[in-house]
C-alpha cells in the first residue's frame, strides 16, 4: 500500500506532464497520437497550403504511379485520373473528411448519450417514447433516409453531417440506456441517493463517468463507419460534390481504375484505416488512463522506463 | 511413517503479479486421514484456499508456480503425475464443492444430466449414470428426485443448490471431499442442515473431508482437527476443541477473541421518551411477492435496534423503505413525529442529513472513480450549509482519523484499500452528514471476523461520542448480541418477535427465533456439541 502511494504522489509536476508521461509509456498509443496530430494539422492547414496543387490538372501525369519523384515530391504517392497529386489531395481531403466524421460522430454520440441517460434513468413514459424513436430510426434503412433527405435538401457538408448523425443515434442510445439501467442499481448510486444527491448530480457525477469509456470506444469504431457511409453517399452523387473531396470519395472515384492503378483507392483507404486504428489505440489508452483502478499500469511502466 | 490418505508436505506456491512476486503459501504441511474432517481456518488473503487448489490442480500456471513441496495421495506424489492422470483423480478420487453453487452449475443443462456427466466422464455407462444421479438426489434430500432430474439450477433454492453440488461431488464415490467455504452464502438454518448432511455422508462413506472456512463456528460444528493459517503460513494446528480451549499462537487467540457473541449484553434502556423513528404498518409488494406484511418498528434516540432475519425475510426492504430508497405501498414512517412518506421533497432533502446508511459491500457502495476526499466531501457539496469549503480538507482529515485511517489517505481511490478500510471510509462518509440515525445494512457481513469486531467497536464508540442511533440489519445473531439494545426478528415479511437483546437471547418465545438461535454456530466446540443436541430435540417436536 505504501508502494501505491508513492506512485500517485508526483502531482506537483503538473497534470499535463503526467498525462504525457502516461502516453509515452504506451508506445502504440503514442504513435497513434502523433499520427492523429498530423491528420488534424492537415485538416487545419491542408487546403490553405496545398489547395491549388490538389486541384491543378496535369494530363501528362494521368494515373502516375507512386514512388516516382520525376514529377516532384508531391507525386510520391502517384496521381489520380486527371493527374492531380494524391499526396496533396489526401492532405486537402482531410479537412472535409474529419469535419464530416467528427461532426457526425460527436453529434450522434452527444444526442444519443443524452437521450440514453434519460431513457435509462427515468421510469416515465418519455423513456418509452425515446426507445421507440430509436427503434424507428434503426428499422429505417439509413442509406434510404440519407438519399431522401439529401435529395430534398442541398447536399452540403452540414446536411451530410446531420443525416449521418441521425442514423447513428440508436447505437449510442441503446448502449447508454443498457449501461445506465445496470449502473443505477449499483450500491454507490443508492448511497448518493441516501445523501440526498439530486438526479442531475447522480447522472452526471456517478453514472456518466462509468458509461463514458464504453461510449468513447464505440465512437472511435463508428468513425470508420461514418467515413465509409459518407463515401457511399458521395458515390451516389448526393454526398460531397465534385470539386470538394473527401477520402471516401477518393476511394470510390478510384474504384474504376482498380485493376490498372491500384494506388488511386489504396492511399486514401490507408488514410481511413490508419485514422480509425489510431483513434482506437488512443481510446484504449484513454480508458486505462481514466480508470483509477487501472492507471497504475501506465504509471508503473513510466517509472520502469525511467 | 504411516501413510495418510492425503498429505501436503512443505508446499510453497508463489504468484507473479504486476506488483511483484507474491508468496501465497510457504512451507505448508497438513494431512488428512480416512473418515476425518480437517478444517483450514483463515481470513481472506491468508492462503487458506491455495493448498486445496494445488491438490485439485486448479492453480493457473503461470502466473502461479509451485516452488517447493509434495502432495501425496495414498503415498503417491501428485505433482509428479501427468495431466491426464491428474484429471482421472479429480472427481473420481478427490471431489470439490464451492462457495457459490450457482456459479459452478451450468445453467443450460438439467441437474440430472450434470450429475450423470460426472459418472460418464469417469467411464460409467449412461444408464448406470442416470441411476446413480437419481440415487444421489434422493440421498442429499432433494424433494421429488425423479422430477428434479429434469429441472435446471435456477429452479432450486440456495441450500438445495449446495446439496446438488454435494451430489455431483459424490457421484464417483470419492475418497476425499474438499469443501471451499461451502456454507458461507447460505442462511444459518440452511447452513446447519448442509453441515449435518456432510457429516452423515461422511459416516456412510468414510471419506475424508477437507473444509476451508473463515468461520470458527463451522470449525466447531464439523471439524476434528484444525489448521489455522495467517499470511500464507500455518500458525497453529491441532484438535479443534484443544485449539479453541488453549490457543498457543497469538493470532489464533486474536481470532478466537474476535468471534462475536461473547461480550456482556447491554441492559434494557428506558423507552418512555419520544421515539426518534417510528414505522407503522409498512407494506411492500414486488410483483406477486409480498416482501413486507405490515411491519412496525420503533427506534429511540441513542438506541441500537437490530433487525435479524434470513434471506427473503424483508429486512433489507424494510431499511430501504425507511430511507425511501424504495417507497412502500402502505404505512407510515414517522421521524420525530413527521411522516417521511407524505413529506414534500424539499423537507425530505433536509432530513436526508439525519438519516444515513452504511451498505453491506463497501466495494460497491463507494464510487470507484472518486478519491476518498471526493467521496467524503460529497456530503458537503450536496448539503452546502454543513461546512464552508475552506474547512473541508481539515474536516476530512479529522473524520479519517476518527474512523481509524490516516489523513493522507484522502488522495487515494477506494481500490487501494482493504475491505475493512473501505467500510471505514463508508462510515466516515456517513458521519460527514452529522446524522442522527445510521442504517447499517449487513454492514459487517462481508468482512473478516477480526475486522468485523473492529468495525463494530468503531460503531459502538461513535454511538457514545455522537449519541447516534443505529438500525442494524444482520442475518447473524451472534454479531448482534454484543452491540444491539433491542432485537427484531423477521421472517417472510413479518416481525415474529421483538424485545430487549437479553430477553431474546435468554428466553426466546417464538419457535422461529428458537430455531435461529439453535442453528447459529458458536465458536466453542463444547457449546456447539451441546447445541446440536438441543437442535435435535427441537426437530423431534413438530413446530
Amino acid at each position: 500500500m505504501s508502494d501505491t502511494r508513492t506512485l500517485t504522489e508526483p502531482k506537483e509536476r503538473g497534470a499535463a506532464s503526467r498525462w504525457l508521461k502516461m502516453l509515452w509509456v504506451d508506445k502504440p498509443a503514442f504513435c497513434a497520437a502523433l499520427f492523429l496530430l498530423i491528420v488534424v494539422l492537415c485538416a487545419l492547414f491542408g487546403p490553405m497550403l496545398m489547395g491549388d496543387m490538389a486541384t491543378r490538372q496535369n494530363l501528362r501525369g494521368r494515373n502516375a504511379p507512386p514512388f516516382d519523384l520525376a514529377q516532384g515530391w508531391a507525386y510520391v504517392l502517384g496521381a489520380d485520373a486527371l493527374g492531380r497529386p494524391l499526396l496533396a489531395r489526401i492532405a486537402v481531403a482531410a479537412q472535409n473528411t474529419i469535419m464530416v466524421a467528427a461532426g457526425a460522430v460527436l453529434g450522434s454520440a452527444v444526442i444519443g448519450c443524452a437521450l440514453g441517460l434519460v431513457a435509462g434513468y427515468s421510469r416515465k413514459r418519455a423513456a418509452q417514447w425515446i426507445m421507440r424513436l430509436g427503434d424507428v430510426i434503426m428499422s429505417f434503412p439509413s442509406l434510404l433516409l440519407a438519399v431522401i433527405v439529401l435529395y430534398m435538401l442541398e447536399p452540403s457538408v452540414a446536411n451530410i453531417v446531420l443525416v449521418l448523425a441521425i442514423t447513428r443515434i440508436p447505437v449510442y442510445l441503446r448502449t447508454t440506456r443498457a449501461e445506465v439501467l445496470e449502473i443505477r442499481e449499483r450500491m454507490f448510486v443508492s448511497a448518493a441517493r441516501v445523501m440526498g444527491a439530486s438526479d442531475r448530480r447522480i447522472v452526471f457525477r456517478h453514472i456518466l463517468p462509468v458509461v463514458l469509456p464504453t461510449l468513447v470506444t464505440i465512437a472511435t469504431l463508428d468513425f470508420a463507419f461514418v467515413m465509409l457511409a459518407e463515401s457511399s453517399l458521395s458515390f451516389l452523387g448526393i454526398g460531397i460534390q465534385a470539386p470538394e473531396i473527401t477520402w471516401g470519395l477518393m476511394v470510390s472515384q478510384g474504384r474504376q481504375y482498380l485493376t490498372t492503378a491500384w494506388w488511386l483507392s489504396f492511399w486514401p483507404g490507408l488514410a481511413i484505416i490508419l485514422t480509425t486504428l489510431s483513434l482506437n489505440l488512443l481510446s484504449n489508452w484513454l480508458r486505462i488512463a481514466l480508470d483509477p483502478a487501472q492507471r497504475w499500469r501506465l504509471e508503473m511502466g513510466g517509472r520502469r522506463n525511467g | 511413517m504411516a501413510k495418510h490418505l492425503l498429505e501436503v508436505r512443505d508446499l510453497s506456491v508463489e504468484f507473479h503479479t504486476a506488483a511483484g512476486t507474491v508468496q501465497a503459501v510457504q512451507n505448508v504441511s497438513w494431512h488428512l486421514d480416512r473418515g476425518e474432517t480437517l478444517a483450514i481456518l483463515g481470513e481472506s488473503g491468508s492462503g487458506k484456499s491455495v493448498s486445496a487448489s494445488a491438490v485439485m490442480n486448479l492453480i493457473d500456471m503461470p502466473p502461479g508456480r509451485i516452488t517447493n513441496g509434495q502432495i501425496l495421495l495414498n503415498g503417491q506424489d501428485m505433482l509428479a503425475m501427468g495431466a491426464e492422470q491428474r484429471r482421472r483423480i479429480n472427481g473420481a478420487k478427490i471431489a470439490m464443492i464451492f462457495q457459490d453453487p450457482l456459479a459452478h452449475l451450468n445453467p443450460v443443462y438439467s441437474v440430472g444430466w450434470q450429475i450423470a456427466e460426472m459418472v460418464t466422464t469417469h467411464g460409467g455407462s449412461r444408464g448406470r449414470a442416470r441411476a446413480r444421479a437419481l440415487e444421489l438426489l434422493r440421498r442429499v434430500g432433494i424433494p421429488e428426485p425423479e422430477a428434479a432430474m429434469f429441472r435446471y439450477p435456477h429452479q432450486f433454492s440456495g441450500g438445495q443448490r449446495q446439496r446438488l453440488m454435494i451430489a455431483m461431488a459424490l457421484a464417483c464415490k470419492p475418497d476425499i471431499l474438499i469443501a471451499d467455504e461451502p456454507t458461507t452464502a447460505l442462511d444459518v438454518t440452511v447452513q446447519a442442515q448442509v453441515l449435518e448432511l456432510l457429516e452423515e455422508l461422511q459416516a456412510e462413506t468414510g471419506m475424508g473431508i477437507l473444509i476451508i472456512t473463515h468461520d470458527l463456528g463451522v470449525v466447531a460444528e464439523i471439524a476434528d482437527r484444525v489448521v489455522v493459517m495467517n499470511g500464507g503460513r500455518i500458525v497453529e494446528t491441532g484438535r479443534a476443541a484443544e485449539v479453541y480451549a488453549n490457543p498457543q499462537n497469538a493470532y489464533t487467540r486474536k481470532l478466537i477473541d474476535a468471534a462475536p457473541g461473547k461480550g456482556a449484553m447491554p441492559e434494557e434502556r428506558d423507552r418512555s421518551d419520544q421515539p426518534l423513528l417510528r414505522a407503522e404498518g409498512l407494506e411492500k409488494h414486488y410483483g406477486a411477492f409480498h416482501a413486507l406484511k405490515g411491519v412496525d418498528l420503533t427506534i429511540m434516540p441513542g438506541e441500537t435496534v437490530a433487525v435479524v432475519g434470513e434471506s427473503g425475510s424483508g429486512k433489507s426492504t424494510l431499511a430501504r423503505a425507511i430511507l425511501r430508497l424504495d417507497d412502500p405501498d402502505a404505512g407510515k414512517v414517522l421521524y420525530r413525529g413527521n411522516d417521511l412518506m407524505t413529506m414534500p421533497p424539499r423537507e425530505l432533502f433536509g432530513l436526508r442529513r439525519d438519516l444515513q446508511m452504511v451498505f453491506q459491500d463497501p466495494t460497491q457502495s463507494l464510487n470507484p472513480r472518486m478519491t476518498v476526499f471526493q467521496l467524503i466531501s460529497e456530503a458537503w457539496v450536496i448539503h452546502r450549509d454543513i461546512l464552508p469549503r475552506a474547512r473541508w480538507k481539515d474536516r476530512v482529515a479529522e473524520l479519517l482519523t476518527k474512523v481509524g485511517l490516516r489523513p493522507e489517505h484522502a488522495a487515494r481511490y477506494p481500490h487501494q484499500f482493504s475491505g475493512g478500510q473501505r467500510q471505514r471510509i463508508a462510515i466516515a462518509r456517513a458521519l460527514a452528514m452529522e446524522p442522527k440515525l445510521i442504517v447499517c445494512d449487513e454492514a459487517v457481513s462481508a468482512l473478516d471476523v477480526s475486522i468485523q469486531a473492529q468495525v463494530i467497536q468503531l460503531l459502538d464508540g461513535l454511538r457514545r461520542e455522537f449519541g447516534l442511533s443505529y438500525l442494524f440489519i444482520a442475518h447473524d445473531l451472534p454479531v448482534v448480541r454484543d452491540f444491539a439494545d433491542r432485537v427484531v426478528v423477521m421472517r417472510q415479511g413479518r416481525v415474529v418477535e421483538e424485545g430487549p437483546v437479553r430477553r431474546i437471547f435468554e428466553s426466546p418465545r417464538d419457535p422461529y427465533t428458537q430455531a435461529l438461535l439453535a442453528a447459529s454456530l458458536d465458536p466453542d466446540p463444547a457449546v456447539q456439541a451441546a447445541r446440536r443436541i438441543a437442535r435435535e430435540a427441537l426437530e423431534t417436536i413438530p413446530a
